[in-house]
């Protein structure tokens, strides 16, 4: 385990060799449908509370993500996994059921890159062969936490953000395992890739000053270009290296800052179009009235580990960066006054 | 030194959120102002009307007011159990949100959402989470008007 300032190089190669995601209602009726693992016809996923429905949407992911990976709950060392809601709600009460060590992660919605790194470096320094992490956000209860309830009438303004119900885990182990083959739409047979987990970085908080709750996109933009500048500065590679960088739930509005601020830093405007994009933009239509794009952890997770993951074992994507970006916002520090610190961290993956 | 740093610090924020605020559409403004306009006129124009017909057959004219926001308040609450109430105020926005059924949907609102924490520490803790500030601040400015009120009257008295 290398490391260059701030990007942390896995010389023992980890390996996602399990991967699932599991969505709501809105998000199977946007563009990413095909690509998630499980699309909720009910968000309550019959349950009695949201929180309780979160909890199990998220226990679902990372159950079938073992089971894909072909491994037992008790091979299992650790699992790291947050979520939005206040002292980890969701993510405990999973651990509570799974019965396996437990590590609670919060990174706000960089939650999923925070835990796909942190999982990696505990199995690239030997301390665990197999980890489970996960994340996951809902409307519901994050729209309870931080805004109004669900039945308030208001009006949002163009700049908010539609939180992602969703969940998706990913499991991390010390050796590759064959996927098999899987045919592709030419019905010729392929063999899956291994996808490692290549190196990572771990990002800065970066406060641009921005104070308005609604506008997360463009607080977390900064950290973002922050964290993609000195990624590739570690490293020594281009943008073009990726086949696709990819940022966690900027939306509309702070993907064109990021490829605004992107442009300024010397990286060309045809490479940008081609090779980032933002989860948040993807996951639903512009249609569904969802003003900026999506947003939570559920956002990154549930593209990570359904479209990013698909794409990279059949081969289609071989190198991608994605980078989960966060508002370290509080539910009381808006009310203080306080301006909204933004994080963002990435993490390279490999398909071979 | 210090006090140069926070002053910088300042104006860098004020700059991004100017620079920021190039990429973020504007509400429609005058769209939003005119479906206010008249979604809250309709609102008015039918409980002038009603009150009118209560009158008509027969009851006080405060007493036929009080029937009206009564109607209203009930309209409004059930379609905020019927979780109709957001998807209007959605489109209508301050043409249902200022009349007394605004005030409605942010009492039955948190009742609904907070049922499941129970009903005394649930729906009895949050119940005014949202009307409460509207309501502490409300009363607030309507004693200090009340008061600026007595004032000029005892000034013109003597």
């Amino acid at each position: 385990m290398a490391r260059k300032k701030q990007t942390i190089i896995f010389g023992n190669k980890p390996y996602i060799i399990g991967s699932y995601s599991l969505v709501g209602k809105k998000e199977s009726d946007g563009p990413m449908k095909k690509w998630f693992d499980e699309c909720l016809e009910d968000d309550t996923y019959g349950e009695k509370t949201w929180e309780k429905s979160e909890s199990k949407m998220l226990k679902t992911a990372m159950s079938e993500a073992m089971r894909r990976a072909g491994k037992n709950k008790d091979e299992i060392g650790v699992v790291l996994s947050g979520d939005l809601l206040n002292q980890l709600m969701s993510s405990s009460f999973t651990a509570r059921d799974l019965h396996i060590p437990f590590l609670g992660m919060y990174g706000a919605c960089s939650t999923m890159a925070e835990s796909l790194l942190l999982g990696a470096v505990l199995v690239d320094g030997r301390y665990s062969d197999d980890i489970v992490i996960g994340a996951s956000s809902h409307y519901c209860t994050a729209e309870r936490q931080f805004r109004m309830p669900l039945e308030h009438g208001n009006q949002r303004p163009p700049s908010a953000q539609w939180t992602v119900t969703g969940s998706g885990a990913m499991l991390i182990s010390s050796k590759s395992r064959d996927g098999g083959f899987r045919a592709d739409d030419k019905g010729s047979w392929n063999r899956l890739k291994h996808i490692r987990v290549e190196c990572g970085t771990i990002g800065k908080v970066i406060d641009a000053g921005i104070r308005d709750a609604n506008q997360m996109g463009s607080a977390m933009a900064p950290a973002a270009v922050d964290t993609l500048l000195n990624h590739l500065e570690d490293t020594g590679r281009d943008l073009d290296y990726y086949d696709v960088v990819l940022t966690g739930d900027l939306g509309y509005i702070g993907k064109d800052i990021m490829k605004d601020l992107l442009i300024d830093a010397g990286i060309s405007k045809n490479m940008l179009d081609e090779r980032y994009d933002d989860c948040g933009c993807m996951i639903y239509d512009l249609q569904q009235d969802i003003h900026s794009g999506g947003s939570g952890c559920g956002c990154s997770a549930s593209i990570f580990a359904g479209y990013i993951y698909k794409k990279m074992t059949t081969g289609e994507l071989k190198k991608v960066l994605i980078m989960s970006t966060g508002a370290l916002l509080s539910t009381i520090s808006p009310f203080q006054g306080e301006s909204i610190p933004g994080i963002a961290h990435a993490v390279s993956l490999v398909a071979e | 030194m210090e006090k140069e740093k926070a002053v910088d610090k300042k104006d860098i924020s004020k700059a991004y959120e100017n620079y920021a605020k190039k990429f973020t559409p504007k509400p429609k403004y005058i769209a939003n102002s005119l479906k206010a306009f008249f979604v809250g006129g309709t609102i008015c124009v039918v409980s002038m009307w009603l009150e009118n017909r209560f009158i008509s057959s027969g009851a006080e004219e405060k007493d036929a007011s009080a029937y009206v926001v009564m109607i209203l308040i009930i309209i409004a609450q059930l379609l905020t159990g019927l979780g109709w109430f957001d998807t209007i105020a959605k489109h209508a926005g301050a043409g249902v949100i200022v009349p007394i059924t605004g005030f409605a949907n942010s009492m039955v609102a948190p009742a609904l959402e907070y049922k499941k924490e129970g009903v005394v520490l649930g729906v009895g803790g949050k119940l005014f989470s949202l009307a409460g500030p509207v309501l502490v601040c409300g009363i607030t400015a309507s004693i200090l008007i009340g008061l600026i009120y007595l004032g000029l009257d005892l000034i013109s008295v003597g």
